[in-house]
C-alpha cells in the first residue's frame, strides 16, 4: 500500500506544493509552522479541499483525487476530534461501517472490538461530553480506523491534550500505529509529537517541503531556522574550505574536511560564554553583545547578537559568576568538537 | 408567564455555577428599558384580564362553537407546523449549504410572507391555488381537489405565513453548527443524504425546535391570510382568531373571553415546551 | 450631558405605554387644534366601510361649499367604530350601515336622534360569466352551487340571513366572510359561484361581477342611520354635513351609487 501525491492547492495569496510519497505501514509527520500548508495538504489527500491544476493522489495505483470524500478509503482523526456530541462512543465508532453498508449490529460489533483494542470497551455507551481530552483521541483514532482505511490522515492529534496527558497518550498512539498496515500520514507543529510518532518527517514552509528525512537525521542537520530552532540548533551558513567554515567574518574550525557553501550547527549549550577574552585558541570565539536572558528548563537561555546571533545555554550559577546583564558585551566561543558541519 | 422568566435563568445558576459570573449592580441603563419593555408587552394582555367577564366565563367557555373554534386552531397549527418543517427544513439547509447562483435573491423570497400583509397573502393564495388560480385548476381537474374553505387550506395559508419563521431560524441554526462535523461524517463515507440525516439534524435540534415554536405560534394566532383564502365557517375554517374577529363586532366581550382561552392554551403549550426543548443544552 | 440625554431617552416608552394604556385617541391633536381655533374648521366623520366611495365624494362637496374646512373619515366596519366612539375617539358624525351598531352609541348617550339617510338592499352577485347559472335565489340552495354570505355578526349577513328567512329557503354556504368586501372578493376571483351583497357593492365593483335582483330583498332591507354625537368637537360643521347628506345633492350621489331613499 502506498501513497503518490502531488499537491497542488492555490488559493491568493497562497499555495501548496508539495510531492509526498508515504510506503505501506510508514507514518509521514508534516511538520511547519502555522500557516505553512500543513492542514491544507491533508485536506486536500481527504477530499475537503480541491486539488489545482497539475495536483493528483494515487494510492496503490489507483488515482485518488477523482473520487468524492466519502468513496475515498481514508480515515481521518480531526484536530478536536470532532466526536459526534449526539451519539455515544460506540455509536461514533460505528457510523463509519453503518455508512459503508454494514447493518447495525455488524457495526456496532465492529466498532465495540475497535473501542476494546483501544482500551476504552468500558466507555462504550458514554457521550463524548463525558470522555476526557485522551479517551476522546483514541476513540476517534477508533472510528478513523473502523472504516479499515488504507491511508489514515491525522490532524494535530495531540494539540489538544494537555502537557501531563499528551505524554501517555502520545506513546500509545505510537503503538496504536505502529499496528496500522496502511500509509499514515499525520500534521503536526510540535517536533517531539512528530520525532515520536514518525517514520519520516516532511518540513514544509509557505507551501512548499524545504527539508524531508528520518527523524533523527533531520534532527542532527537541520536546514532551515524554523527546522533548526524546533530542534534547538544555532543553525549558520557559511562557506567552507577544508576544516574551516567562515560565517560572515567568524571562522570556526570543525571535525570533518567540507568545500563550499555549508552549513554550521551547534547546540546552545556547546556554548561557553566568558567576561574577559579566554587564553587558547582563538578559533571558534568572538565578541558578542547579550540581548536577552530567559528560563529555560534548568538552565538559562542568553541571546547573543553581535557578528552571529546564537543562543547559549549556561547554568544560573554561570550567570551570577559572569553577572550578565542584557547590553553587555561577552567573549563566546564553542568547542570544535561540538559542531556537525554539513554542505548546503 | 412571568413566573417562567423569573424562574428560568435562576434554575439554569444552579445547574452551571459558570453561568452568571459576572456580578455587580445591574446597570439602570439597561434595567429600566428592559423593564418597560416587559411592561409594554404584558400591559395589554393585563387590560384583557381586567376587562374579561368573569362571571360569565365558564357559560362562554362552554358553547361548542368555542370548543369547536380552539379544536380547529390546534390541529391547523400543528398541521401547517408539520408542513413547516417537512418543506422549510430543506429549504433552510439548501439556502445555508448550497451556493447556487441567485441564492440572496432567494433568501430574500422566502421572507416574503413575514412583510405581505397577511391579507394580500390570502388572495395571492387564492390567485395559485383558487378555484381559477394556476395551480388550484389543474389540482381540481386533476384530482377533484379544491383548497379554499376547507381545513387544508386553512393549513395552506398558515403554513404560507409562518414558514419564515421556520426556515430562518433553522438556517441561522444551520450556519452556527459547525462544518466541520459534517466534513468528519463525509471522511467517514457519509453521502450527503446520509451526512444531513444523522449530522446535521440532531446537531441543529435545538434551532429547529425554536423555529417550529415560532412557527407554531405564528400559525396559531393567524387571521388575515386564513379568512381570505379559508373562509370562514364555524367547525371546518373557523379559527380562534377568526371567531374572536367576528365576536368583535357584535360582543366585545365574548371576543375577549376568546382571546383569552387561546393566550392561555399558546402560552401553556409554549412554556412546557421551553422548559423541555428551548433550554436544553 | 449623557446621563440627562439616557434620562430622557428612557423615560420615552414609559410615556408611550401610558399613552397607550390611557386609552386610544383620548386626545387627537388635529382634532382639538381645530376646535380649539375658535371657529372650528375640520369635521370627523367616522363612516360604514360601504360608504367610502359616496362620501368621500360628499366630503369634497362639503370642502368647496365650505372654504377653509377638511373633512376627515375614518371608514371602517360600523360595529368597530361604534366601539371606538364609545371608547372616547373624537368624532363629530357617524353614519352606520346597521340601526343595531348606532344603537349602541345611542345607548351610551353620545349621539341623539338618528336619522335614516339611506337604504341597502341584497342582491345576488356572481362572477360575470355566470359559472353555476345562478338567477333566482332558490337557486343558491342547490348543494352544487358555492355560496359564500357575510357572517351573522356583520350587517350583510344579517340581512342575508332575514331575506333567505323570508323566502323560507336554507343555504348552505361554504364560508361566513368578515365583510361585504371580503365576500365580493370571493365572486370576482370566482371562488364561490354566488354571494348575497349590498346593490351597491355590485355597482362599485364596476363590472367585475355581475348582480341579480331577487324580489325577497325588500324584505331585510338595511337602514344606514347618521347622528351627531353628543361630544362632538366641530358640532355646527357636524350638523351642515349631516345636512349636506340628507340634501337633494347627496341623495343624488348616494342613489348613483346604488343606495334607494328611505
Amino acid at each position: 500500500m502506498t501513497l503518490h501525491a502531488r499537491l497542488v492547492v492555490t488559493r491568493p495569496a497562497f499555495r501548496l506544493d508539495i510531492e509526498l510519497h508515504v510506503g505501506a505501514g510508514e507514518v509521514v509527520a508534516l511538520l511547519g509552522p502555522n500557516g505553512a500548508g500543513k492542514t491544507t495538504a491533508l485536506r486536500a489527500l481527504a477530499g475537503l479541499t480541491g486539488l489545482s491544476e497539475g495536483g493528483h493522489i494515487e494510492l496503490d495505483g489507483e488515482p485518488l483525487h477523482t473520487l468524492a470524500v466519502e468513496h475515498r478509503p481514508i480515515g481521518m482523526v480531526f484536530q478536536d476530534y470532532l466526536l459526534f456530541p449526539h451519539l455515544s462512543a460506540l455509536d461514533n465508532v460505528a457510523f463509519g461501517p453503518r455508512c459503508r453498508g454494514a447493518s447495525k449490529a455488524d457495526a456496532r460489533r465492529v466498532a465495540a472490538e475497535l473501542l476494546d483494542r483501544v482500551g476504552l470497551a468500558d466507555k462504550a455507551t458514554a457521550r463524548p461530553r463525558h470522555l476526557s481530552g485522551g479517551q476522546a483521541q483514541r476513540v476517534a483514532l477508533a472510528r478513523a480506523l473502523a472504516v479499515r482505511p488504507r491511508l489514515l490522515l491525522l490532524d494535530e492529534p495531540l494539540a489538544a491534550l494537555d502537557a501531563h496527558t499528551r505524554l501517555s497518550v502520545r506513546s500509545r498512539l505510537r503503538h496504536d500505529l505502529a499496528g496500522f498496515d496502511g500509509a499514515t500520514v499525520l500534521v503536526t507543529h510540535d517536533p517531539l509529537d512528530a520525532m515520536v510518532l514518525a517514520d519520516r518527517l516532511i518540513v514544509v514552509e509557505h507551501g512548499a517541503i524545504v527539508q524531508q528525512g528520518a527523524p533523527a537525521e533531520v534532527a542532527r542537520h537541520p536546514r532551515t531556522d524554523y527546522v533548526a530552532r524546533l530542534v534547538g540548533l544555532n543553525l549558520y551558513r557559511g562557506t567552507a574550505a577544508g576544516r574551516q567554515i567562515k560565517v560572515g567574518e567568524v571562522p570556526f574550525n570543525v571535525a570533518d574536511p567540507l568545500e563550499g557553501p555549508a552549513f554550521l550547527a551547534f547546540s546552545p549549550a556547546a556554548v561557553a560564554l566568558y567576561r574577559t577574552r579566554p587564553d587558547g585558541s582563538p578559533r571558534n570565539l568572538w565578541q558578542g553583545v547579550i540581548e536577552g536572558i530567559e528560563r529555560h528548563g534548568d538552565s538559562v537561555r542568553v541571546h547573543l547578537g553581535g557578528p552571529i546571533a546564537a543562543f547559549a545555554d549556561i547554568t544560573p550559577a554561570a550567570l551570577a559568576d559572569l553577572d550578565l546583564t542584557p547590553g553587555r558585551q561577552v567573549w563566546v566561543s564553542v568547542k570544535a568538537t561540538e559542531t556537525h558541519a554539513y554542505p548546503a | 408567564m412571568t413566573t417562567t422568566t423569573s424562574t428560568a435563568p435562576a434554575r439554569r445558576r444552579d445547574r452551571d455555577p459558570g453561568q452568571g459570573a459576572v456580578t455587580g449592580r445591574l446597570p439602570w441603563v439597561l434595567l429600566v428599558p428592559a423593564l418597560l419593555g416587559l411592561g409594554f408587552l404584558v400591559l395589554p394582555l393585563a387590560g384583557l384580564l381586567v376587562r374579561a367577564p368573569w362571571s360569565t366565563l365558564g357559560t362562554r367557555l362552554a358553547e361548542p362553537q368555542v370548543l369547536e373554534a380552539l379544536r380547529l386552531s390546534l390541529v391547523t397549527a400543528t398541521l401547517a407546523t408539520a408542513v413547516c418543517l417537512l418543506l422549510g427544513v430543506p429549504l433552510a439547509w439548501l439556502l445555508a449549504r448550497v451556493t447556487f447562483p441567485g441564492r440572496r435573491l432567494v433568501r430574500a423570497l422566502v421572507t416574503v410572507p413575514l412583510v405581505l400583509p397577511p391579507v394580500v397573502g390570502g388572495v395571492a393564495l387564492l390567485l395559485v391555488f383558487g378555484r381559477r388560480g394556476l395551480a388550484g385548476q389543474w389540482l381540481e381537474a386533476a384530482f377533484g381537489i379544491t383548497l379554499p374553505f376547507t381545513t387544508v387550506g386553512v393549513v395552506v395559508a398558515e403554513a404560507f405565513v409562518a414558514m419564515p419563521f421556520l426556515v430562518i431560524s433553522v438556517e441561522g441554526a444551520l450556519r452556527a453548527a459547525d462544518q466541520r462535523f459534517e466534513e468528519a461524517a463525509a471522511t467517514l463515507g457519509a453521502s450527503r443524504l446520509v451526512i444531513f440525516r444523522r449530522v446535521t439534524l440532531p446537531l441543529v435540534a435545538p434551532g429547529i425546535v425554536a423555529g417550529a415554536v415560532l412557527c407554531w405560534a405564528r400559525a396559531l394566532g393567524e387571521f388575515g391570510a386564513t379568512i381570505t383564502f379559508a373562509g370562514n365557517f364555524p367547525g371546518r375554517t373557523q379559527t380562534m382568531p377568526l371567531a374572536v374577529y367576528l365576536a368583535l363586532e357584535t360582543e366585545p366581550e365574548a371576543a375577549i373571553v376568546l382571546s383569552l382561552v387561546l393566550l392561555a392554551v399558546s402560552v401553556i403549550i409554549l412554556a412546557g415546551l421551553r422548559d423541555r426543548w428551548v433550554t436544553a443544552p | 450631558m449623557f446621563r440627562r440625554l439616557s434620562r430622557w431617552a428612557a423615560a420615552l416608552p414609559l410615556a408611550l405605554v401610558l399613552a397607550g394604556a390611557a386609552g386610544c385617541g383620548s386626545s387627537d391633536p388635529a382634532a382639538s387644534a381645530g376646535a380649539s381655533a375658535g371657529g372650528t374648521t375640520t369635521v370627523t366623520v367616522f363612516a360604514a366601510a360601504s360608504l367610502t366611495g359616496t362620501f368621500t365624494e360628499l366630503g369634497k362637496a362639503f370642502e368647496t361649499a365650505n372654504p377653509g374646512t377638511t373633512v376627515r373619515f375614518n371608514f371602517g366596519s360600523s360595529a368597530t367604530l361604534a366601539q371606538q366612539i364609545t371608547q372616547g375617539a373624537p368624532a363629530d358624525v357617524f353614519a352606520a350601515a346597521s340601526p343595531a351598531t348606532m344603537k349602541t352609541v345611542t345607548d351610551a348617550s353620545l349621539a341623539a336622534a338618528p336619522t335614516t339617510f339611506v337604504r341597502n338592499k341584497l342582491v345576488i352577485a356572481v362572477p360575470t360569466d355566470n359559472p353555476a347559472k345562478v338567477d333566482e335565489l332558490k337557486d343558491l340552495t342547490d348543494p352544487k352551487v358555492k355560496v359564500a354570505l357575510c357572517a351573522e355578526q356583520v350587517p350583510c349577513g344579517a340581512a342575508a340571513v332575514k331575506a333567505l328567512d323570508a323566502a323560507g329557503l336554507t343555504v348552505k354556504p361554504v364560508t361566513l366572510e368578515q365583510d361585504v368586501k371580503a365576500t365580493l372578493t370571493k365572486v370576482e376571483l370566482g371562488e364561490v359561484d354566488a354571494a348575497l351583497v349590498y346593490k351597491t357593492d355590485v355597482i362599485a365593483s364596476g363590472g367585475k361581477v355581475q348582480g341579480i335582483t331577487f324580489p325577497e330583498a325588500d324584505k331585510a332591507i338595511n337602514d344606514y342611520p347618521i347622528a351627531t354625537l353628543a361630544k362632538a368637537p366641530a358640532g355646527d360643521l357636524a350638523k351642515r354635513f349631516v345636512d349636506l347628506v340628507l340634501s337633494q345633492q347627496g341623495k343624488d350621489v348616494l342613489t348613483k351609487a346604488g343606495f334607494e331613499a328611505p
